[in-house]
């Protein structure tokens, strides 16, 4: 039996990379960093939603940002899984046993929660872009990111209609809720910029991956139609650094860490 | 599909049998074997029960359990050297739920899913039918529920909500 694992219910039986059944073979190093890279959005971003349980507007928002944050841990677990395969490592040791540097996570997803507006626009950036992303991934060489883009855009597709219904309600709701609409997106779109931003692994990566910068068009025009309908105009702000793909982070992420790391931490090896 | 998988070989066959008696614990009328979340069992040459599962959605908290209902049924069944495998690919779809399945979800007083997921996105809302007084004025609460793979509903004629379990 293996050993136990942090994310279980159940001791004793963590999800080793063995146990998914596409795994026969050890992905290469590129395609693994690759997958750590996306594996790492996933989780930091699922934490950031978790905050909104109980203080979300209303009760159906608590659920539907929890359901979208138990997605993401979803691909995240698949994610790491398999990065893992490539260094004898755990899902948990990814998640709870690497520092900040050690993150490949970009910065949109760090970025704080501020108000309910502020994480619709952030949602609104995401869904597009892994719908996009996903999309394409299915048809990866690799066959465990193919099987693992095809499950997740799935999910994602829902997330897409959430977030694209909020910001048109928000929008064209009162003066206050366009106001914050409008300044939720300002905030967000600095951080547009790095999730199409190509670096260095791509190259290696082959067919394996998608290369980011060729998301770019099919997601600015995914917004421009969100925007039209929901009457508003593209932020015209400047990109912020990234660097994100390389260990360099925001002062958020290590905030981040701290909270979801610390009770592994404490507990090594512990299960509930 | 569902009868598809199932292993035409007596000795398969007989694995498959005891894997499908495991309930999802979350929808405990329904077998694994209704919502198309088993799809294979085998003896291997060296003796080894090797059944195969799928998840839901990605997230799906159920797997854990149901992969230790699934070795325990097999280790009163008798077999002892029982590996649980999960497989991504293909993904799941609620096209693969049988109608037996569909028939007892309702009963319990979830509604099952309507249409099919093959056909693509439909965005038109088509009318999920109230499990409790059969009326087809309901609507959509929120589309998040209790669980990943439901939906929140009300029935506008009883006035009660339900539960919907998403085409997907």
């Amino acid at each position: 039996m293996s050993e136990a694992s942090a994310t279980r219910i159940t001791p004793g039986n963590a999800l080793r990379p063995e146990d998914i059944a596409l795994l026969e073979t050890r992905p290469a190093d590129a395609v693994a960093q690759y997958a750590l890279g996306l594996g790492d959005d996933a989780l930091i971003l699922a934490q950031r939603l978790g905050w909104w349980i109980s203080r979300a507007p209303e009760l159906e928002e608590d659920v539907a940002l929890a359901n979208i944050a138990l997605d993401q841990i979803g691909h995240a677990r698949s994610f790491l899984t398999y990065a893992g395969r490539a260094w004898d490592r755990t899902e948990d040791d990814l998640a709870y046993f690497r520092r900040e540097p050690e993150f490949r996570s970009v910065h949109l997803v760090e970025q704080p929660n501020g108000d309910f507006a502020r994480t619709i626009a952030r949602q609104l950036v995401v869904a597009l872009y892994q719908w996009e992303l996903y999309s394409r991934l299915a048809g990866s060489t690799d066959p465990t990111l193919a099987a693992i883009a095809a499950k997740a855009v799935k999910e994602v597709d829902y997330h897409r209609d959430h977030s694209i219904q909020w910001v048109l309600r928000l929008a064209l709701g009162t003066e206050e809720s366009r106001r914050r609409m409008i300044a939720g997106l300002t905030l967000t779109w600095p951080y547009v910029e790095e999730l199409f931003a190509d670096y260095p692994l791509i190259d290696a990566l082959g067919d394996a991956g998608v290369r980011p910068s060729s998301l770019r068009a099919p997601f600015d025009a995914a917004v421009q139609a969100v925007l039209d309908e929901a009457d508003l105009e593209l932020p015209a702000v400047p990109g912020a650094v990234g660097g994100g793909r390389l260990g360099r982070h925001s002062e958020h992420l290590g905030y981040i860490l701290a909270e979801m790391q610390v009770l592994a931490r404490e507990h090594p090896g512990a299960s509930w | 599909m569902i009868a598809d998988l199932r292993p035409v070989a007596g000795t398969h066959a007989a694995v498959w049998d005891v894997a499908a008696t495991v309930c999802d614990p979350e929808i405990p009328v329904l077998t694994i074997e209704d919502l198309g979340i088993l799809r294979d069992a085998r003896v291997t040459e060296s003796g080894q029960v090797r059944v195969t599962i799928t998840p839901t959605y990605s997230g799906c908290p159920a797997m854990d359990a149901i992969r230790d209902d699934v070795t325990a049924a097999l280790h009163r069944a008798g077999y002892d050297d029982v590996a649980v495998r999960l497989t991504l690919s293909p993904a799941w779809t609620t096209d693969w739920m049988s109608d037996d399945g569909k028939a007892k979800l309702a009963e319990y007083g979830i509604a099952p899913p309507t249409g099919k997921a093959a056909a693509g996105p439909v965005r038109i809302g088509l009318s999920v039918k109230c499990p409790q007084c059969s009326s087809l004025d309901t609507r959509e609460m929120t589309r998040f529920g209790s669980t990943s793979c439901k939906a929140l509903y009300v029935c506008n004629a009883c006035r009660e909500p339900f539960d919907y379990f998403k085409v997907h």
